[in-house]
């Protein structure tokens, strides 16, 4: 376990954000996972991000399949409606969730093995749908909660904690999500909450299915030396191309980075995504570009990070259905029900 | 049978070649002469040039069950003549396309030939191969309408209400019927000895399938979200949902739409947006066959456990695996009532016939929300996709959706704490919230061990304490399924002796309704208990319990029906004897009255 259980003392000095909120409002149970553990800091980035975003943690819904990562959606916003579904699942059940109700923040936390294999033609329709779904892949190479076996992300060359190298090439789901044409793909590492907070923020605000990739090494089973996804093998590999921030609408906007060194993206509400160049000449815009890079990276050893890809106008299930902008599980019967008369008038046509 | 008003025929075609439509037309002119008429459609999983048959029966006496004997055959499929040939009743008549000359080899003893020059008739009269084509159905019907005395003035009106906005096809068509019309006129002595009058047992009634019946319950019973994966028989309910949303629940002016329905990438994603849309608060719905049932059954499970309302129409076919997708079947009983692995067991709505779709689905829809649980309406390919003379369907505008237990967040507030798995009364039903209702009322759904509180455990007490809820819950719902439908013999029958029990589900109603008279005339006293769901109510093992010898008539090989019966009742096999028929056609009535009568007479069966 990583952390005790602690008090719900609530210091008067703690800072509150526009909702009135502290940070602790927006933490859930106490995590069960090793101690160590990327995800837990994934965990905390979001605890971060939803809070600094104003989230009324009720008006969140949590969603996860089965696995390690999944678990993780118990260890925030307990204030939340969450649902652990089955394994490899969890994006048809988002699916039918914001179908009903569109007027919920939708994150969805997976692994993966629960992306990857037993859930892989999931995540891709889901991507294809244009679900608006922050979704978050918490990337181990491993399972975790089986003791140890490669997942579908290992890369060709890793080891297992005993030694056995994987043979079989890696599902890169930054690649697979911008074939798909997921207008929103980013990868991050579980221990860089600097470039992770921003991403998840801007993924929040994305009017579509946000991907984000985060390595998070699994300290129990993919540590080691031998692993491509340990935290010492991501720290000297990981090569961020864009860092960014993200600038909710409602705060006042602020030039962070001198002109000519950021490029500014206006999200469908407004906010601002400001991506710093730190790579001459990347174009978070460009769908192919973005897929040449990461295939640069991999060549060279490296792990390109950052928000890859942006399509800032989104892609997203309702707006394709033209489904009414009342949530459905809102709208009264009486307007549901076609009634007696339509009825009458309707079995003339079957005689 | 076979006499005025008494008969039935069949079509043999190749299909993808528009035969269709004339057989509509065919049947719904009956219906408009007051004349109770059922068709049913004997298709290939085939989009086009393999047989396909349509076969229409003429009952004054209201009987819907596919006809045991064929007293007029069109056989217009070359491929087919010898079976077609081998279908007509003693005494019969068979009407070929004459353009070819038939086999010697295929002429039968004991028939009337009748042959007609369809084909040559319509490279005459029309150009264009598909014209031609789709003329000569027209023709045919033409004929029939003179063989049969059906009443041209019915036929011409329906034909201008199909085409009355294309007067160039509405000439054609009219030409070919009166073509096809004239030429049996002056060729055979018309009509035949079976044909038609004019009655009046069709009013009040309508020609409706099962699944846009079906489809009409979910639009009028306030479904928002459908999901599915495409799949024979069940593809017409979701496209008959779409259209009707398409009319009366899209705003006029905007073009927005009150229903999303999600075309999913398999039956598991199917089911697991249905489950995600009945947890976040909508009705919400799949339509599938044994197939997608199969794919479905983790999911099904989740829903159980984690106590969501969902709603699952299985328009079966005949299993297993692909099976025969356009062939009916009742064989998914027992893979739909124990569904999932672990403890389950699941609601049942058997319709017998479109009407009862259209209420089993609106009341599929309130069960599902009042017991928090997957409901399965098992529709089959007879009911869905065959059009059967029924009721016409009445809407009461003072219906009020039955929402179940969910809580507002007024009423989250006024208790101490909200517990998601507590039931506070004897339904063994524990109320619920849905997403966003506020932070008091959140909770954590999940499919591991949960205690009443929905917290994850692994105490055998408090994981105990929650299924054991979930079976009282259950069995609770066997009052509140739509009650069987009992017939009892009447002593002014004039039957003796003690009654036999005939027990019956869904599509083989029809047949059975039919054979139960017929054995009646021939002086045997029969009880008819159709069930209508599931969990049995308690009058279900009442029944079996009262009589001596019970047949329970179902449409698989292993009697499903009988074993869930004898599980759930505890009622001893050896008294239940199986009708089984699994051929994948319709139920006929002489099925059951022959069984019946064979084990009377010890014939074995």
């Amino acid at each position: 376990m990583t952390s005790i259980a602690k008090p719900p003392v609530r210091h008067p000095g703690l800072q509150k954000n526009a909702l009135g909120l502290t940070r602790r409002d927006y933490e859930g149970a106490m995590s069960t996972l090793c101690a160590g553990c990327g995800h837990d800091s994934v965990t905390s980035a979001l605890i971060t991000a939803f809070w600094e975003m104003d989230i009324p943690p009720h008006r969140a819904a949590k969603m996860s399949g089965i696995g390690c990562s999944s678990k993780t959606t118990a260890y925030f916003m307990r204030q939340s409606h969450g649902f652990n579904a089955v394994h490899g699942r969890m994006p048809s059940v988002a699916t039918g969730a914001n179908a009903a109700n569109r007027s919920l923040t939708y994150v969805g936390i997976s692994g993966d093995g629960d992306s990857l294999s037993i859930g892989l033609g999931q995540l891709c329709h889901a991507i294809r749908r244009g679900l608006r779904l922050l979704y978050v892949l918490e990337n181990n190479g491993v399972y975790g909660l089986t003791k140890g076996q490669f997942s579908a992300s290992a890369d060709v060359g890793s080891t297992a904690k005993r030694g056995e190298p994987n043979l079989q090439p890696p599902i890169d789901p930054v690649l697979l999500a911008l074939s798909l044409g997921a207008t929103f793909v980013a990868r991050s590492f579980s221990g860089d909450k600097d470039e992770l907070i921003p991403i998840l923020k801007a993924g929040l605000a994305h009017n579509g299915f946000a991907l984000v990739d985060v390595i998070s090494p699994c300290v129990s089973f993919n540590d080691h030396e031998g692993s491509t996804k340990s935290y010492r093998y991501t720290r000297e590999h990981a090569e961020e191309v864009a860092p960014v921030d993200f600038i909710p609408l409602r705060r006042e906007i602020t030039a962070q980075s001198a002109e000519g060194t950021a490029m500014s993206v206006t999200m469908h509400d407004g906010s601002t995504v400001r991506f710093r160049r730190v790579k001459e000449g990347y174009d978070p815009t460009d769908r192919d570009a973005a897929y040449a890079y990461v295939r640069h990276a991999q060549e060279r050893g490296e792990i390109a990070t950052g928000l890859l890809y942006l399509d800032e106008r989104g892609f997203e299930m309702h707006a394709s259905n033209r489904t009414v902008s009342t949530p459905l599980v809102d709208v009264p019967f009486a307007s549901l029900c076609p009634g007696r008369a339509a009825l009458d008038e309707l079995m003339e046509e079957f005689r | 049978m076979s006499g005025i008003n008494d008969f039935a025929f069949r079509i043999g075609t190749v299909n993808g070649t528009g035969s269709a439509s004339a057989n509509t037309l065919l049947m719904q002119s009956i219906f408009r002469m007051g004349v109770p008429v059922t068709g049913k459609n004997i298709f290939p999983s085939n989009i086009q040039g393999l047989p396909t048959w349509y076969e229409i029966r003429v009952s004054k006496d209201g009987y819907t069950a596919r006809p045991e004997s064929l007293d007029l055959v069109v056989a217009l499929n070359p491929g087919t003549y010898a079976r077609d040939v081998a279908k007509v009743r003693p005494g019969g008549y068979l009407l070929y396309d004459s353009t070819w000359p038939m086999e010697r080899t295929l002429s039968r003893d004991g028939i009337d030939v009748l042959g007609i020059p369809f084909g040559e008739m319509c490279a005459e009269a029309f150009t264009g191969d598909r014209e031609r084509t789709l003329l000569r159905n027209i023709a045919y019907a033409g004929s029939l309408a003179a063989l049969f005395a059906i009443d041209m003035d019915v036929i011409s009106e329906m034909l201008k209400e199909q085409y009355g906005r294309k007067p160039k096809l509405l000439d054609s068509n009219f030409r070919a019927l009166h073509m096809g019309y004239d030429y049996a006129r002056e060729h055979f002595s018309s009509p035949l000895p079976f044909h038609l009058e004019r009655m009046d047992a069709t009013g009040g009634h309508v020609l409706l399938d099962g699944n846009t019946a079906s489809a009409l319950g979910c639009v009028w019973g306030g479904a928002t979200v459908g999901a599915w994966y495409p799949i024979t028989p069940a593809t017409s309910l979701m496209e008959a949902f779409k259209g009707y949303c398409g009319r009366y629940r899209t705003d006029k002016s905007t073009g927005e739409k009150a229903y999303c329905i999600v075309q999913a990438e398999d039956e598991l994603a199917a089911a697991g947006m249905v489950i995600g849309a009945g947890w976040a608060g909508a009705r919400a719905f799949t339509s599938t066959s044994g197939p997608g049932i199969s794919l479905m059954q983790e999911f099904i499970g989740l829903a159980y456990y984690t106590e969501i309302p969902a709603v699952f129409f299985d328009v079966q076919r005949a299993g297993p695996a692909t099976g025969m997708p356009t062939r009916t079947q009742q064989s998914d009983l027992l893979s739909i009532a124990y569904a999932s692995h672990g403890d389950t067991k699941h609601i049942m709505l058997f319709p017998a016939d479109p009407g009862e779709c259209f209420t089993m689905a609106m009341q599929a829809l309130d069960l599902a929300e009042r017991f928090q649980t997957p409901v399965f309406v098992v529709s089959d390919l007879d009911i869905g996709m065959n059009d059967w003379m029924i009721e016409r369907p009445r809407w009461d505008d003072r219906f009020v959706p039955d929402r179940g237990k969910v809580l507002t967040a007024a009423d989250v507030e006024k208790l101490p704490r909200f517990s998601r798995y507590l039931a506070t009364n004897g339904d063994g039903v524990a109320a619920r919230t849905l997403p966003g209702v506020g932070a008091k009322g959140a909770y954590f759904t999940r499919g591991s061990g949960h205690d009443r509180h929905a917290a994850y455990t692994e105490d055998a007490a408090a994981y105990q304490e929650v299924v054991d809820r979930l079976k009282r819950k259950i069995d609770a719902a066997a009052d509140h399924v739509p009650a069987p439908i009992l017939r009892i013999a009447s002593d002014a029958d004039g039957s003796v002796g003690p009654s036999i029990g005939i027990v019956a589900i869904g599509g083989c109603n029809a047949a059975v309704v039919e054979a139960v008279d017929r054995l009646r005339d021939r002086g045997m006293r029969c009880d008819y208990l159709r069930i209508r769901g599931f969990p049995f109510p308690s009058s279900v093992t009442d029944f079996l319990e009262e009589h001596e010898t019970v047949f329970v008539v179902e449409q698989n090989r292993d009697g499903q029906l009988r074993s869930l019966l004898a599980l759930e009742t505890g009622i001893a096999r050896d008294r239940l004897f199986s009708i089984l028929d699994y051929g994948g056609e319709p139920l006929t009535a002489g099925v059951v009255v022959a069984a019946v009568s064979q084990h009377f007479a010890g014939v074995p069966a």
